[in-house]
């Protein structure tokens, strides 16, 4: 069946794949939120390590996925890797760097000679879930922003902003409004996520005032992510888009994103969709005393993360755009690998239904049990 | 092109080598630690004594210690093709990419999915379960092994692929030869077989630190027993597969081989310099002795390189500037080759802009005759083809040395341990204590050999690493380049600070 579909159509199915991957990533942000809620929600001994016990047993589950969604990337479109990597490379670093500082800290947080103290491998933590998130929100903005890049006869990359004669490599990005509320967006939804997470995760008998600041830190952090989300969701009505035509000539149409709304409904609907359930996890979370609101917010945050990759990508539109020269946008018939290549990795992709299916039975299986206070002094713990 | 500041093609060369060999001061150890870990716990789920048990414990504590360091390291690696060397990305993602995203699909998910069982879930899973995910995450490490290799054995070898002249980017054609190159083989069996041997070696070298200090007895002799075994085992393997790489070098890099053997002059029945002192002031093409000193094996480069008593081994000489009598082709000649197809790659690009499709096809047709010689277009002078010769020749020198004495010092823990007399033998303990810094020298001497052997080419024969590079001011890597080195310094000690606490706590060690 794979060996019959088309270029376009593999491109396609390509760009979605990865959409899944950084949807799913976002999700897994629950880690990441859940780390910057240490210091608000715990406030005893006990109540950290629960916390950081807790996260502790998935904080590989968002570094995995974020290699992976760079590894898709790379493979399936090496021309925006190679592009968006090396241009915009203090972002990139940055958030690297936030990764590689959130590695070692659960492992290495209390155990003896650990040199920099506690403290600091909890800023760590706290750095990976605030600076790195808003990073990595602010790059996915440019995807409707556009950055000041040209690409040359070989599609080797010049990166052209700069400020005062500093080349900001990307770090620009920070002077849109829009990049900022998409990152701001996204760090308050990890935190939502964060704490239905320990919500569902913890044996909170023990943690009674715990269980009330968890609680409360999910109706906070939903209401304080609304104003960005709403301010990115009519931005993304109104603002002009990067078209593409027939022979591939880019130009700014008004109300590109619109109109790739209403031209692919069923993104409109898995936004609409994912909304209504983060907002339905959140009501479950702060008012019914349910344990289950990270289902339904995670997977409407994952519907949320597919319409906001897909949409800048399909209908005719450039889904990494260059406002310094318009002709050099990337779309994702002009970035992607060879047909072969794409045809190969298709192959390979049939496998991500299995992964999916043994991370979900592993997981199901070690919490089957909530975790205790038992579990936070074990051999093991972190 | 852009023009390229060569102090940003050495800065970028010098993060990527920095952050690679730091990244391999903890992945030797995840990978042959993880193997005996299951080891361990096999032999505990068949024999049921609590003591293997507590024995399987202690060794996966230090692997975590090992393995978070491992990860914090790995992921700049990955993301370090675009930042750095974007322009590689981009003229070979198409093929190079393909295993990067396989490894994180399928190994880097094992590990982590299993990873949490193994360390959290000795109350929450059976015992059988428990033991299978701790073998799960030993194979999840030796497959991204696997994976990654390819791709860089890809970078020695480059197969499976074409030169697409209208996207002007290598493009992959057949994924079984990139899979089954065989220089993939022989990197990935000298390697993870490498690896195990520093497994053994750090077993036996902390099992041997509580001996000296008479504590824990029972459980180091134990793990000793297990590690010399597979120690043993496995260092025969890393000569025999060593003695593979070799001969694959001679095949598809000769003057990567020339290189380790400090070989200018080629010769019939060529000697194998089995120790010498690197006159560093020789260079290609002048009269000079390679060697202030040097002992040779007769005919046994010949050997390794062909398998075949007698047979020629081109030099750096003939390499260089060709041998007619050998039917050599020097770097003189492939560049002029070289310099006439990058010539006409750009009159067709001109063309194709130009839209004149006849012009187009004539410069095809005329770039297509000179096309595998496209590379050696971007040389300046044919002695850069020259990878620096005594770096190498001492790294691979150094990690043979190694090779050779490790068997016999795993020989020697196994006799003593069977006999009984490993406590008597005291002599021995310190010996096994510094066995684990010499496997890891010879690792990073294995690398060391490979990759700058590997140069001037970020692909052999087909792109140098000066137009691999990103278009980035040679400031901003010096930058991150000092950010790597104050973070992952500080990684490091924190990382063996907490080894060594949680060696001297022993497995009853708790925290606090
Ligand atoms: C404990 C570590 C260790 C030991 C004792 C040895 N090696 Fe090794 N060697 C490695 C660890 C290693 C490595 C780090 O794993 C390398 C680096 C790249 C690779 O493929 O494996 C390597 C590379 C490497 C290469 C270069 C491969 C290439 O450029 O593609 C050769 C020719 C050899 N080895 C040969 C040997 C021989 C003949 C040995 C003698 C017994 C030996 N090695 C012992
Ligand atoms: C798949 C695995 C690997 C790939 C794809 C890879 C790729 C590269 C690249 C792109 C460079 C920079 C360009 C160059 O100078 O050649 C490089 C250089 C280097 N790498 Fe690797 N590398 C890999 C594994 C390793 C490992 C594990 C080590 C060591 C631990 C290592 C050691 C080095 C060194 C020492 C250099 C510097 C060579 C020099 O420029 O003098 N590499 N490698
Ligand atoms: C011979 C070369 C290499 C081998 C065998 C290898 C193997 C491994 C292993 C076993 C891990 C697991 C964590 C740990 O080390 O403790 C790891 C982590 C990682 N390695 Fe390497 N590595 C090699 C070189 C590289 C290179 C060159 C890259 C970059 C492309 C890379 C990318 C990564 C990444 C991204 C991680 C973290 C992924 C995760 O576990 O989520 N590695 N590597």
């Amino acid at each position: 069946m794979i060996s019959n579909l088309d270029y376009v159509t593999l491109q396609q199915i390509w760009w979605v794949l990865c959409s899944v991957i950084g949807a799913l990533f976002l999700f897994l942000n629950l880690v990441q939120g859940g780390q910057t809620l240490l210091w608000q929600v715990a406030k005893t001994k006990t109540e950290s390590a629960l916390v950081v016990n807790s996260l502790g047993r998935k904080w590989e589950l968002p570094f995995t996925t974020l290699v992976l969604f760079g590894g898709a990337l790379f493979a399936a479109f090496p021309k925006f890797y190679s592009t968006s990597f090396g241009g915009a490379y203090w972002v990139w670093m940055l958030i690297l760097f936030s990764f590689i500082i959130q590695a070692v800290s659960y492992e290495y947080r209390t155990k003896p000679g650990n040199v920099w103290g506690a403290k600091s491998y909890e800023l760590c933590m706290f750095i990976n879930g605030s600076v790195g998130i808003l990073l990595i929100g602010m790059a996915v903005g440019t995807f409707y922003t556009g950055s000041a890049f040209s690409l040359n006869d070989m599609n080797q990359v010049t990166w052209q902003y700069t400020l005062g004669g500093v080349n900001l490599r990307g770090l620009e990005a920070a002077f849109s409004l829009f990049n900022l509320s998409l990152g701001l967006f996204l760090v308050f939804n990890a935190r939502v996520l964060g704490a239905l997470y320990l919500l569902n995760n913890l044996d909170l008998t023990p943690v009674a005032a715990m269980e009330q600041r968890l609680r409360k830190a999910v109706l906070t952090s939903f209401i304080c992510s609304l104003p960005f989300l709403l301010y990115v969701v009519v931005s993304i009505l109104l603002r002009k888009g990067f078209g593409v035509d027939e022979n591939g000539v880019v130009s700014m149409v008004s109300f590109k994103y619109f109109f790739n709304l209403l031209a692919l409904p069923h993104l409109l609907l898995s936004l609409l969709a994912g909304i209504g359930l983060v907002t339905w996890g959140v009501i479950l979370g702060a008012h019914k005393g349910s344990l289950k609101g990270i289902w339904p917010a995670g997977l409407g945050t994952v519907l949320v993360g597919l319409c906001v990759l897909c949409l800048p990508a399909f209908n005719g539109t450039a889904f990494y755009p260059s406002t310094f020269d318009l002709q050099s946008s990337l779309t994702i018939y002009n970035a992607s690998s060879s047909e072969y290549t794409l045809k190969i990795m298709t192959y390979v992709a049939l496998g991500i239904p299995f992964v999916l299916a043994y991370i979900a039975y592993l997981w199901k299986k070690m919490d089957s049990q909530k975790l205790s206070i038992e579990d936070t002094t074990d051999h093991e713990a972190y | 092109m852009i023009d390229v500041d060569p102090s940003l093609v050495n800065w970028s060369r010098a993060q990527f080598a920095f952050t690679a060999m730091f990244h391999w001061i903890f992945v030797p150890l995840t990978l042959g630690l993880s193997v005996l870990c299951a080891f361990f716990e096999l032999i505990y789920l068949k024999t049921g004594n609590e003591e293997w048990k507590r024995i399987t414990r202690f060794w996966m504590t230090l692997f975590a210690i090992n393995f978070a360091c491992g990860i914090a390291t790995g992921i700049i690696l990955e993301f370090q093709f675009g930042t750095n060397w974007s322009n590689y990305s981009w003229m070979v993602g198409d093929i190079f990419a393909a295993p990067l995203a396989i490894e994180g699909l399928f190994a880097f998910f094992i590990e982590a999915g299993f990873f949490a069982v193994m360390f959290f879930g000795w109350n929450r899973v059976s015992k059988g379960f428990h033991c299978f995910s701790t073998c799960m995450v030993a194979v999840g490490s030796n497959l991204s092994a696997v994976w990654i290799l390819i791709a860089n054995a890809w970078m020695q070898n480059p197969v499976g692929m074409l030169f697409n002249a209208d996207s002007a980017r290598f493009e992959m054609n057949n994924f079984a030869e990139v899979v089954f190159n065989p220089v993939a083989i022989a990197k990935f069996t000298h390697t993870s077989s490498s690896c195990f041997v520093v497994g053994a070696t750090f077993v036996i070298a902390v099992s041997c630190w509580y001996l000296i200090k008479k504590r824990h007895v029972d459980m180091a002799r134990k793990s000793i027993v297990v590690a010399s075994v597979f120690g043993l085992v496995s260092s025969f393997f890393v000569a025999f597969t060593g003695d593979e790489s070799a001969y694959v070098i001679g095949q598809k890099q000769p003057m990567k081989l020339a290189a380790i053997e400090g070989l200018y002059k080629g010769e019939r029945g060529a000697g194998l310099v089995v120790f010498g002192i690197v006159n560093d002031k020789k260079v290609a093409g002048d009269a000079q002795d390679a060697f202030l000193f040097e002992v040779t094996i007769p005919q046994a480069l010949s050997v390794l390189a062909n398998r075949e008593l007698g047979s020629f081994v081109p030099g750096i000489d003939d390499l260089v500037y060709g041998n007619a009598e050998e039917n050599i082709m020097g770097v003189n000649t492939k560049m002029e080759k070289g310099k006439l197809a990058v010539a006409d790659l750009t009159a067709f690009k001109q063309a194709k802009k130009d839209k004149d499709a006849d012009a187009a096809e004539e410069a095809l047709a005329r770039f297509n005759v000179n096309e595998e010689f496209l590379g050696y277009g971007y040389l300046d002078t044919p002695e850069e083809a020259v990878p620096p010769v005594s770096l190498v020749f001492n790294s691979f020198h150094l990690m043979v040395v190694v090779g050779t004495f490790l068997p016999l010092i795993f020989g020697a823990f196994l006799f003593f341990s069977l006999k009984g007399t490993l406590m008597e033998k005291r002599w021995l303990l310190p010996v096994g204590i510094f066995s684990s810094v010499l496997a890891m020298l010879a690792q990073q001497a294995g690398w060391v050999t490979a990759e700058v052997g590997r140069q001037p080419w970020a692909i052999q024969g087909l792109m140098p690493v000066k137009i691999a590079t990103t278009n980035l001011s040679a400031t901003a890597v010096q930058v991150s380049f000092t950010a790597f080195a104050v973070v992952f310094s500080l990684l490091l000690i924190a990382e063996v600070s907490i080894m060594l606490k949680a060696i001297a706590a022993g497995p009853e060690g708790h925290r606090k």
